[in-house]
């Protein structure tokens, strides 16, 4: 008989918080072939699920990575999983509180963008895992009756989701992960929201115009077209329904629409 | 609060103009890819979606059957590789890594 089994077993929680503390010591009852307690086949495991959490976190916002560099990262990434670990075994939504943490965490409170990248970061990664849905064909809207347009409203396709920032969030994630060679000047003091949509394969990332935002975050609500439009129009005059329907409708944005009676 | 919504006139108006600019133009997403197996270099297929899906860079010989590399849709079986090869796409039993 193996006389670890005579031992009393460790519970699921003291193991659980020794794991994501280094300072702490090794749980009684955790032993080795030898009967002993095994503080360094612990810390083996201990630091395989650290480094193992932060590479994957380093693969979901390898945007945030390269604006932090390697060495701040992998830091940052050992103060995130201690104070966030898994809620869920399935690792590519692990990371999803990264984006307030990041706006939360006091070093970095002289790059308030950082959050708004994580979340855009965070945004692709969910449209890529959405589930697949063709996207509404605009020629759907030309079968409704005009005076009827207005009471339309759009179902959102399932990986259409928005970023809106008051930082360039948009420049600042293409210069450091989508289209680094493209880089041009960023202004900071330019607000930007994205689109980001998935209509087949490939995920993509849309800039949108003046009035864009509201009217796309309306109609992604559920909100019926005039409403939307109007409450666009008074946050921004120059406002184009026209333009800003079309950049929806050729992004992907919707899957279907409803007629509101 | 209320925001006074838009006339139905101009919203008419506005998508009409909207779907009129859409046919006339290609749409962002009709630029299409397919995932095509056989025809990517070693070190070189696609496949990047974040953690726990590292087989991006994975293939280990040249045109590699079962690993695949995203391509504009419809080009993929009409794509020849060296030694009368094409790609496919579902996977390939040719070109595989030695066991």
């Amino acid at each position: 008989m193996r006389s670890s089994l005579s031992h009393p077993q460790v519970d699921a929680a003291s193991f659980g918080r020794a794991l994501l503390d280094p300072q702490s010591a090794t749980p009684d009852g955790l032993t080795g072939p030898d009967g002993q307690t095994a503080p360094k086949r612990f810390n083996v495991y201990r630091n395989n699920v650290i480094v193992s959490l932060s590479e994957a976190l380093g693969e979901t916002f390898p945007g945030v990575k390269t604006l932090l560099g390697e060495d701040y990262f992998k830091a940052l990434a050992r103060a995130f999983v201690t104070a966030h670990p898994p809620l869920s075994p399935v690792l590519i939504w692990y990371g999803a509180e990264f984006a307030d943490f990041l706006d939360a965490f006091p070093p970095l409170q002289a790059y308030p963008y950082l959050g708004d990248v994580a979340r855009l970061e965070w945004a692709w990664l969910q449209a890529y895992h959405a589930a697949d849905a063709a996207p509404l064909d605009p020629a759907r809207l030309g079968e409704v009756s005009p005076q009827q347009l207005g009471d339309v409203c759009f179902t959102p396709h399932p990986a259409a989701h928005m970023v809106t920032s008051r930082w360039p969030v948009w420049a600042i994630a293409r210069a450091n992960r989508f289209e680094p060679d493209e880089a041009g000047a960023i202004d900071l003091a330019e607000p930007q929201s994205v689109l980001i949509t998935r209509p087949d394969m490939d995920v993509n990332v849309f800039l949108l115009r003046a009035g864009g935002a509201a009217l796309t975050m309306d109609l992604l609500q559920g909100q019926t077209l005039a409403d939307a439009a109007g409450r666009a129009q008074e946050e921004d005059g120059s406002f184009s329904l026209s333009d800003c329907l079309s950049d929806c409708l050729a992004a992907g944005a919707f899957s279907g629409l409803l007629l509101n009676d | 609060m209320k925001h006074k919504a838009m006339s139905a006139a101009i919203v008419a108006g506005a998508v009409a103009t909207a779907v009129a600019g859409l046919s006339s133009t290609v749409p962002a997403h009709a630029q299409a890819k397919e995932k095509c197996y056989g025809v990517s270099l070693k070190g070189q297929n696609d496949c990047k979606a974040g953690p726990g899906t590292t087989c991006a860079g994975t293939s280990t010989v040249d045109y590699q059957g079962n690993a695949w590399t995203l391509v504009p849709k419809g080009t993929c079986v009409t794509m020849d590789v060296p030694g009368g090869r094409h790609g496919s796409l579902t996977e390939l039993k040719r070109d595989l890594p030695e066991a």
